[in-house]
């Protein structure tokens, strides 16, 4: 346990100084925002067997609700955090609560047509401001630092990430978790021995929401806006694709996914203006814009060839135990 | 090595080799410009990639470099998402380095690249954008809004249409900054004209049926639809109105109508609308010269968005030349105190709020009989003063105008 | 005019016509998710796109090769059923063993990867397709004006669903269906080739969908995000309407359009959501549907 604590931290360390490397801040926090994210994502399914398709809702309510705290009602920065993520944990348990009576495919249903609701709400409620979106959010300080500045943030959000990554990882490695686990091997044998099934079943839930909220409130900060794309269904496809191309079940799994799928958007975009610009021919410039193709390509050569995902794979090949890397 | 910790340094190492891709931004020794737009969705057409190709045209007349700096042209398509265009202005400014910004259309994402232009204290001039808070309520010392704005498409359209007797209307507007704020400068022309705005719907940006929305619009009994969207939207609204009956009945404003909707729906469709204009093809020689240029790239008639996008562009680069600098203060103040002389705007100059003030035109679209051929569609009917049509510095919401 | 309710009469059957319309589509594009649903036990995220690909095979047909509508409303649905089967064969065969929601993710990915294909070719803004010239025009009805097209739209799918459900409902070809649902392994021991059914089934479970998106392309428009928005409405039809009954999906499917109508002039914000809240009632209180049997 403590060699595989040891190696996160070591992780931790390295991301902390790749400003100094020369990477570009928001970018790198950007991928730590959807690596919470997908992180979240990958407890609820992984530990429950639950596949949400609605995680967006609690994104982008919880980017709505930080940005609205911070711009509107001067919170200051902590409170418009914690804000958004309450949130986030209020909508999870409405959700949860009605979505857990059912399970597998039902349950992707409705948790799919909840985040459909909510998102109709966003496109029409007057605080969001429809497809404007939230611009211009303060970003304020944390204990006197200033977070306008580009890297003071970078380790804030850094922060961030190793705490919620630390509570998934703390959630599956406890008595907690070793239920979970029971549930996920045989349901029926955890109700005879007299667990409340559904109630653990809802407590991931929330957890799951409270954590993308996080994720959500994070990124609100990170670009000083919220917008409708933060609570759409293909966001929710995204995440799932996450930690699908990572290794679902794994804890770094969903962090590399994260990563995979936002240097992706980028590459693409730069490959296909390279491309352009080399030949001459527009339609490599349109080339990037069109990630949708390459994500879902890569969707479909997951699910047919990849089911556990890379990290998945590597343990696989490497006959370890999956959920203790 | 246990391969937990080979697994995070690999995660760590994919983190890391991200490094040389997003390496620090090269030196300021190139004059860098910026555009972003909608390049594949309803506003494709009247800005997108020609109004790109455009501004290279502006940098090829400018010789392709100024004082021994070359210049270059960033193209990014937004597709009308805020979030989009805000993080790739964002990304432009802080890695790529570039000098200006230049917004194509669609308010939500001008507004939001606005404030991020801001924020990194460099100019960004808004051409395809219409909503008029670019240079009211949500002016920065760093936006200057080319080519039209909401306040002048109501009081030259708005007014034209009340004043040939439409006094009731009903509006359909695009859900979003720009459809908000047309629509609410030409309640207000119409209301000081005497006229009467009975109901309006609010419609989700590229909708392609608009039929519920035809319905609820014959029932209002207005005599007047006003059309307050623009691009795809305009064009499918057009066709809803016909094949639902709407047309004899009512009568269509369109309250921002391009050449290329006029060409897409044909004459028939559009014969006697009025429109505003800043600029025209087949307006004089000099305009005409410049879009046969235009028509060889791109085998069809500029709008005055893509004219727009010239000129501005022209008219930073004359900017960069005449101060030796693309220092962004230095430019701002430039061109806040030289006026804009070019075929797109004959004499126009940039108010302290940011508007480029120049005369727009009142134009009513040609009869089939009396068109000569393709893009000949236009008859100017009047010009428009640019302190006419542009609202006063008294009005103005803006927190710069000193008052 | 009459008021009901508040509302001028004329308004109210407007819309509800207009519903009417919207729900032919659900009802078409509902079948055949459930009668794909009901033999493969496969949720098939791909109808959307499936149904836009039908749009554009449609104008790909006028634009390049000037065949006309009427020439494609058969010739779209056959070449999008040869596609599906195609993707049958090839992707979905494999996952039967596995969880249903790996089916789901598979489809899925395939609706990004065609919409990223068509997007990337002609952009989002849509392209034109206009009405065919037997259908054009409008009738007075006095209530409002309706054009012929849509008029069309309805009768064309109610006779399509209805054919449809006697297919399958009435004959032996649909009995086999039926049979191979509850127990293949018996109807294979009888010596039908269930594989190849399951196939088939797909193949026109998908030329279904083709053949609404033929018959959507003058209303809205071809373009590549035509079905993103529409498959997530039909997907709730289908779990309310009871996933696998095929009268459940028609009666559904209309029914509910004409409430999204109904919505429209009554409470307009809530005519997005409306289906959505009817379908997590349903689940709560009929899990199987209304019309559904619980499996």
């Amino acid at each position: 346990m403590n060699r595989q604590l040891a190696s996160y931290l070591v992780l931790a360390v390295l991301i902390a100084l790749l400003p100094a490397m020369g990477a570009y801040p928001i970018f790198i926090m950007k991928i730590m925002c959807y690596a919470l994210f997908a992180c979240a994502f990958n407890l609820l399914l992984a530990y429950t067997g639950l596949l949400s398709f609605g995680h967006a809702a609690f994104l982008g309510g919880a980017a709505y609700a930080t940005g609205h705290s911070l711009a509107v009602w001067g919170f200051p920065t902590l409170a418009g955090l914690l804000f958004g993520t309450a949130v986030a944990a209020v909508l999870g348990l409405i959700m949860g609560a009605l979505a857990i009576r059912r399970s597998g495919i039902y349950f992707a249903m409705i948790t799919l047509a909840m985040a459909q609701m909510i998102f109709f709400y966003f496109l029409q409620a007057p605080f969001t401001h429809g497809e404007d979106g939230l611009q211009g959010i303060p970003r304020g300080s944390i204990f006197g630092i200033d977070l306008q500045n580009d890297l003071n943030l970078y380790y804030l959000v850094l922060v961030i990430f190793m705490l919620g990554f630390m509570v998934c990882w703390r959630t599956v490695n406890s008595p907690f978790g070793q239920v979970l686990k029971a549930l996920r091997e045989n349901e029926a044998r955890a109700v005879s021995l007299g667990y409340d099934v559904a109630r653990f079943k809802l407590l991931v839930f929330v957890l799951s929401a409270t954590l993308a909220g996080l994720a959500g409130a994070t990124k609100s900060l990170v670009f000083v806006s919220a917008t409708l794309s933060d609570a759409t269904w293909q966001m929710s496809g995204l995440v799932i694709l996450m930690t699908l191309i990572g290794g679902l079940g794994t804890f770094l799994g969903p962090v590399l996914g994260a990563l995979i799928v936002v240097v992706l958007e980028n590459k693409v975009g730069e490959f296909g203006r390279a491309m352009a610009q080399w030949t001459g021919i527009e339609w490599f410039q349109v080339l990037g814009e069109s990630v949708t193709m390459v994500i879902g390509l890569i969707f479909i050569i997951c699910v047919m060839a990849f089911r556990r995902g890379i990290i998945g794979e590597i343990l696989h090949r490497w006959d370890v135990r999956k959920a203790t890397v | 090595m246990k391969l937990r910790t080979l697994t995070a340094i690999l995660a760590a190492a994919g983190f890391g080799a991200l490094t040389p891709l997003h390496a620090a931004g090269i030196s300021d020794d190139v004059i860098r410009i910026g555009f972003i737009t909608d390049m594949s969705g309803v506003y494709s057409d009247i800005d997108g990639p020609a109004g790109g190709d455009v501004i290279k045209m502006a940098i090829e007349d400018m010789g392709g470099e100024i004082n021994g700096k070359k210049i270059e042209l960033l193209v990014a398509d937004h597709q009308n998402k805020a979030d989009i265009a805000s993080a790739r202005a964002r990304e432009w400014f802080d890695e790529q380095k570039i000098d200006v910004l230049i917004g194509g259309t669609n308010s939500s994402t001008s507004l939001a690249m606005a404030g991020v232009a801001n924020e990194k204290k460099k100019p960004f001039i808004v051409v395809g954008a219409a909503a008029s808070d670019l240079t009211n309520a949500q002016c920065t010392p760093y936006t200057v809004h080319w080519a039209y704005d909401t306040t002048a498409l109501a009081r030259g359209t708005g007014s034209a249409v009340v004043n040939a007797g439409g006094k009731e209307w009903f509006f359909i507007t695009a859900d979003y900054a720009f459809g908000h704020a047309l629509e609410r400068d030409t309640s207000e022309v119409v209301k000081a004209a005497g006229g009467k705005v009975l109901n309006n719907v609010r419609v989700p940006l590229s909708s392609t049926d608009f039929s519920s929305f035809m319905l609820q619009a014959q029932s209002s009994g207005a005599k007047i639809l006003g059309l307050a969207n623009a691009g795809g939207d305009f064009i499918n609204s057009v066709k809803a109105a016909r094949e639902f009956g709407v047309t004899p009945g009512m009568n269509l404003a369109g309250l921002l109508v391009f050449i290329n909707d006029v060409h897409a729906l044909g004459l028939d469709a559009t014969q006697g609308m009025y429109l505003t204009s800043g600029w025209y093809w087949d307006m004089d020689n000099e305009s005409r010269k410049w879009a046969e240029r235009f028509q060889e790239r791109h085998k069809r008639m500029p709008s005055f968005l893509q004219a727009g996008d010239y000129s501005a562009a022209s008219f930073y680069l004359r900017g960069v030349k005449e101060t030796g600098t693309d220092d962004a203060d230095t430019i701002m103040k430039w061109m806040k105190s030289n006026r804009v002389k070019d075929f797109f705007a004959k004499d126009g100059y940039v108010r302290e709020d940011g508007q480029m003030m120049y005369d727009m035109y009142l134009v009513q679209v040609k009869t089939p009989a009396e068109s000569k051929g393709p893009w000949d569609y236009y008859n100017i009917v009047e010009r428009l003063p640019a302190d006419k049509v542009y609202n006063s510095l008294e009005e103005s919401t803006c927190p710069l105008v000193k008052k | 005019m009459t008021d009901l309710f508040g509302i001028p009469i004329q308004a109210l059957l407007g819309q509800v016509l207009l519903g009417l319309v919207n729900g032919s589509f659900y009802a078409v594009l509902s079948l055949g998710l459930a009668v794909i649903f009901g033999l493969l036990n496969i949720i098939n995220f791909a109808h959307g796109a499936l149904y836009m690909l039908g749009a554009f095979l449609a104008w790909m047909g006028l634009s390049y090769f000037g065949l006309n509508y009427w020439l494609m409303l058969i010739v779209a649905p056959l070449l999008v059923g040869a596609f599906g089967i195609l993707l049958e064969k090839t992707l979905i065969r494999h996952l039967y063993k596995l969880d249903h929601l790996y089916g789901l993710l598979l489809t899925f990915g395939i609706t990004l990867l065609l919409e990223g294909i068509f997007r990337s070719f002609y952009g989002v803004s849509g392209q034109p397709y206009s009405t065919p010239a037997l259908l054009q025009g409008g009738i007075n009805l006095g209530f409002m004006y309706l054009p012929i097209y849509r008029a069309w739209v309805v009768v064309a799918s109610i006779v399509v669903c209805l054919a449809t459900w006697f297919m399958i409902e009435k004959t032996r070809l649909g009995a086999l269906l039926r049979a191979g649902t509850e127990n293949p392994k018996l109807v294979e021991a009888f010596g039908v080739n269930v594989p190849r059914m399951v196939t088939l089934t797909y193949g026109f479970g998908v030329a279904l969908a083709g053949f609404a998106g033929v018959l959507a392309a003058p209303i809205m428009q071809v373009s590549p995000l035509m079905g993103s928005n529409l498959i997530i409405v039909v997907f709730a039809v289908v779990v309310i309407g009871g996933m696998g009954s095929i009268m459940g999906s028609i009666v559904t499917g209309l029914g509910l359009g004409v409430i999204e109508g109904l919505t429209k002039v009554f409470w307009p914000e809530a005519s997005n959501t409306v289906v959505f809240i009817i379908m997590v009632i349903v689940l709560l209180l009929r899990p199987a549907g209304l019309f559904g049997k619980e499996k």
